[in-house]
């Protein structure tokens, strides 16, 4: 089999992914397109540990290996991850990464920049809701 | 002990005292009236232990150098001869009383530790002043008695008039004092030395190259710190400060200074014809000038610092005509009555609760709330008249001799121009403070209309340095004239018979006639009420006297003036008197020559730096500011943002990369 | 690896594009199936329903690990993502109540600026990945480089030492989620109550989200053990 095509395929998932967590306003969408690419990277490593193990001597089956820790490194990254952005729903009633703007420059005397005191207005509605 | 250790611990013990004030003040507030009282109290018996010893004999001179100091030495030097001594027992006695007196007249007074503190650091500079043997430790003495001037003058800093008038005092003090700065490195450099007794040997063997540039620069000092004309203008202003202060000043510390440097220096200023001409005019100014201006007073304490200018100008006028016997004779008479003079100013100033003499004429039976200050006011009031037999009369018979000895050509090498100058001068000043002296005692204490407000005994520690004061004042004089010569240069400073008959008749003139006019004006006061009281009048004298320096201006329209048609100095001045209320113009004057132009070059300095340095300095900020303003828009919180932003610009690094790595 | 990269440019000269094999087409048939699921994925509209398609994009990637003989990795794949990773998910969008149905507005305002990035960034991998490996073959036939056998060998014989480094990752994760989950419900239990009445959109009572978490910590608790059991 051609490398390319697993190559290729990788890029792509890894290409979509970053797409879903550049665009996707829900937090735990966000988490699914990190999960997207970190498969993306799995199918790479074992696309070339199988082409490797092959050409070369002695690889120690290290892509697969990691392939296998980057699998359980998920996990926890999916299950620590799911638990803040729960407990960041509970505290501000809502799990918009985009609605999350406390470190925006003039979030709280008024700036120059207009997005940021209404956002800020928002947020405090919600907070206080 | 020997008598130089004695008299090395006159000025140290001050100093002393100072610095232990100074330091325990707040912590042990217990120890600050010892502290003040004690050790003025010990130097001055040391300084009449040196005075006895020294006995009007041979100078004592004592010389140690410290450590090479280039091509001029400078030693720690004493020169103590009968002028030393004498003045040094003044500033003892002077500064004793004053630092009693001042625990009554502060003894509520938070800042009283400083304050005492700063009164023992200012004897110990007179103190250094009188009894140094060289010219750079008296000079650093003189300083001292600048920087303590300042904040004495200053002690009630609430009142922006004190602020004014201590700055005032420091600023046209110094102003003096760079050109005295001057002389005295000129004479050093002349003589070869900085010790008295050198450069005294080398006047006598002609040895000065300038000696006209060097006096003119000296009395330049002398002026400033003398208050002579046309320097004198801080004195006045300095009454806002407390009436202890003004009594230190003007009786015997720095005021006394430049009279007694003259003093010291004579030889110096005699060497030059014209300095001696400047001396007799700047006296003959400074008296009538001061004189008139006196008479025009309000304050009562400013009657008294005009008084003070015109009694200084009588000591100058008796060194332009080189008698520095007569000098030192009334400057010792004056320290004591004008010493008192204040402190009883201050006593009655607290029960009256006013400065103005116009609202002191419109209260009833104000001598008898101070039994004691008007009984040694009116002692000192004769004194300064110089009423015969009080010691005023003697002092100023024996400058008025001396001048007329010039005047009549008895003397060589002093022009007789300097002599008919002080003279004539002399005898119009004697009328016109016969005449202010007068209308003070008047004004103060047969005022006519409410009752004065009673606030019981005034505090014995102030009373009784009245009558302690009064002594000297009253006796001292009559005593004096025939022991002095003893101590000084030996001429004779008994009162001639011309001129006591003159003097005195003239001082009699002017009374009466003030007399006269406050009898015809004094029917005016009762139909025009005036006057106000400190709001405080149960608080202590300095509380009193603060408020009632801080609302003289509110409620008279002056610090120095009072629209009151029942003076009598509005009558015998007639169309002069506007003018001498506010000292002739002098301020204005200075302030159109020197104030204006230095304001207008700071508000165009200060025109040049906003306008001009401050536009570049912002128009290179400008540009950061923008870049800022746009890299701030760009925070706007959203992550996602950010991360596009930073893999954009990894992707296109990356293709960047990819296209130096294949050649493209 | 010049040397060997220079002996596989070689024997991949045999093979075209244009020629594919069996396993070629069905990798590229799954490949196509995955790409699409995981497209929908990313601008679906429909949450839960992204998450289902999740399911369909990470079953087909493990079956293109089986198609690449990594057959250990692939049934882990279907264990850890499909079966518990998505349910997860699930949970978490189930817990922050999420709209079932169409919700408008599940893109930001940022899609475009991804887009453009997403778009960049794929055309440069592709291209970089193709320039690179378009002669490279993998040579599937012999022993199978990913048989439970072998990977369990390298594991325990030559990657020990990061295996349990790894054991004790997992550990601190699990305490991590049982004190966030903990510390949230302490903060959280008074004010919520009231204000609960007064708008909508408000979180639900705390004690009702509270357990789930509670279950969600354990349950990711569990997992990784018990994929390092089937290690």
């Amino acid at each position: 089999m051609h490398l390319a095509y697993p190559a290729v395929l990788s890029a792509l998932l890894f290409c979509t992914g970053l797409y879903g967590v550049l665009a996707r306003r829900n937090a735990i969408l966000v988490l699914m397109s990190v999960e997207l690419m970190l498969n993306a990277v799995n199918l790479n490593l074992v696309a070339f540990d199988v082409w490797l193990s092959r050409a070369a001597e002695e690889t120690l089956h290290s892509g697969q290996a990691l392939t296998l820790f980057t699998i359980t490194i998920a996990a926890a990254e999916i299950g620590i991850g799911l638990a803040i952005v729960l407990a960041v729903h509970r505290n501000r009633g809502t799990s918009d990464i985009d609605k999350l703007r406390d470190t925006a420059e003039g979030h709280e005397t008024d700036g120059p920049d207009h997005d940021a005191p209404t956002a800020g207005q928002a947020e405090k509605a919600e907070a206080t809701a | 002990m020997t008598t130089t250790t004695l008299a090395a611990l006159v000025p140290l013990l001050p100093f002393l005292g100072a610095a232990a004030g100074l330091l325990l003040g707040r912590t042990a507030p217990g120890f600050v009236r010892p502290l003040a009282v004690l050790p003025t109290l010990a130097s001055l018996v040391l300084a009449a232990v040196v005075a006895v010893r020294q006995g009007g004999d041979q100078a004592i001179d004592a010389a140690t150098e410290l450590t090479p100091t280039g091509s001029v030495p400078i030693e720690l030097a004493l020169h103590i001869d009968g002028f030393a001594a004498l003045v040094a027992v003044l500033v003892g006695v002077v500064a004793t009383c004053v630092q009693i007196y001042s625990m009554g007249y502060l003894r509520e007074d938070p800042r009283y530790p400083s304050y005492a503190a700063l009164v023992s650091l200012f004897t110990s500079a007179m103190l250094l002043v009188v009894y140094s043997g060289d010219l750079m430790v008296l000079l650093v003495g003189w300083e001292i008695m600048g920087i303590c001037s300042y904040f004495l003058v200053g002690h009630y800093w609430e009142t922006p008039e004190a602020r004014a008038a201590s700055i005032k005092a420091f600023l046209v003090t110094k102003l003096g004092d760079v050109p005295f700065l001057i002389g005295l490195f000129a004479l050093a450099t002349d003589a070869g030395s900085f010790r008295i007794t050198k450069i005294l040997g080398t006047v006598a063997n002609g040895g000065l190259d300038h000696p006209t540039l060097i006096a003119l620069l000296l009395l330049a000092g002398v002026a400033g710190k003398s208050a002579q004309f046309p320097l004198h203008t801080w004195l006045p202003d300095a009454m806002a400060g407390p009436t202890p202060v003004s009594a230190l000043i003007h009786a015997a510390t720095m005021v006394a200074a430049g009279v007694y440097f003259v003093a010291r220096l004579l030889p110096v200023f005699e060497a030059s014809q014209a300095a001696m001409i400047v001396l007799a005019v700047m006296a003959a100014v400074t008296m009538i000038g001061s004189g008139l201006a006196a008479l025009a007073q309000d304050d009562i304490k400013r009657v008294l610092a005009y008084s003070t200018i015109g009694q200084l100008g009588y000591m100058t006028g008796a060194l332009a005509v080189a008698d520095r016997g007569a000098a030192v004779f009334h400057l010792l008479s004056h320290g004591a009555f004008k010493a008192l003079l204040f402190l009883a100013a201050g006593v009655i100033i607290h029960a009256s609760g006013t400065n103005s003499l116009a609202a002191m004429s419109r209260m009833g039976h104000l001598r008898d709330r101070v039994p004691d200050a008007f009984w040694t006011m009116t002692v000192a009031l004769l004194a300064l008249a110089a009423i015969p037999p009080f010691s005023g009369f003697f002092s100023k018979e024996s400058v008025l001799g001396a001048a007329e000895h010039v005047a009549t050509g008895h003397a060589e090498n002093i022009p007789g121009a300097a002599g008919w100058t002080v003279l004539i001068a002399g005898l119009v000043t004697a009328l016109l403070t016969a005449a202010y002296a007068m209308r003070l005692w008047l004004l103060a204490f047969r005022g006519r209309g409410a009752e004065a407000p009673d606030h019981g005994r005034q505090p014995l520690t102030m009373t009784v340095v009245l009558w302690v004061l009064a002594v000297p004042s009253l006796a001292v004089g009559a005593f004096a004239y025939r022991a002095l010569p003893d101590w000084f240069d030996g001429r004779d400073l008994a009162p001639t018979l011309t001129t006591s008959v003159l003097g005195t008749g003239v001082a009699l003139v002017g009374g009466i006639v003030t007399y006269a006019t406050w009898r015809h004006t004094t029917a005016v006061a009762a139909r025009v009420p005036l006057g106000a009281v400190a709001a405080h009048p149960e608080g202590d004298a300095a509380q009193v006297e603060a408020e009632a320096i801080a609302s003289h201006a509110p409620v008279y329209g002056g610090v120095a003036y009072a629209p009151d048609p029942a003076d009598p100095g509005r009558l015998l001045l007639g169309p002069l008197h506007r003018h001498a209320a506010v000292g002739f113009h002098l301020d204005a004057v200075y302030r159109t020559l020197f104030v204006r132009p230095v304001q207008a070059g700071a508000s165009l300095v200060r025109f040049l730096d906003r306008e001009v340095v401050d536009t570049y300095v912002r128009g290179a900020g400008a540009l950061p500011r923008w870049l800022g303003i746009a890299v701030r828009r760009a925070q706007t919180g959203n992550v996602q943002t950010y991360v596009s932003a930073l893999l954009a610009g990894t992707v296109v690094l990356a293709v960047a990369a990819v296209l130096v790595a294949t050649g493209a | 690896m010049s040397p060997t990269y220079a002996t596989l440019t070689t024997a991949a000269d045999t093979h075209g594009f244009l020629s594919p094999t069996g396993v070629e087409i069905v990798f590229l048939l799954v490949g196509l199936v995955t790409f699409g699921a995981a497209l929908v994925t990313v601008t679906t509209r429909q949450l839960v329903h992204a998450a289902l398609w999740l399911v369909v994009t990470l079953g087909g990637l493990a079956v293109e690990y089986l198609l690449l003989t990594a057959e250990f990795i692939a049934w882990v794949q279907v264990l850890i993502y499909v079966g518990s990773v998505v349910v997860l998910l699930l949970f978490g969008l189930m817990l922050t109540r999420a709209p079932i149905g169409r919700s408008p507005d599940a893109d930001s305002g940022n899609r475009w600026a991804a887009l453009t990035v997403a778009v960049a960034s794929a055309a440069t991998l592709v291209w970089v990945v193709v320039d690179a490996f378009r002669t490279t073959w993998i040579d599937l036939d012999g022993p199978a480089a990913g048989s439970t056998r072998v990977t369990g060998e390298s594991l325990f014989q030559n990657w020990v030492l990061p295996f349990e480094a790894l054991s004790v990752l997992l550990l601190a994760a699990l305490v991590g989620a049982i004190v966030l989950s903990r510390k949230a419900k302490a903060e959280s239990s008074s004010p919520s109550v009231n204000s609960r009445a007064e708008t909508g959109s408000s979180p639900s009572a705390p004690d009702s989200r509270n357990h789930p978490i509670g279950r969600n910590g354990s349950s990711e608790g569990t997992e990784p053990a018990e994929q390092e059991g089937a290690r």
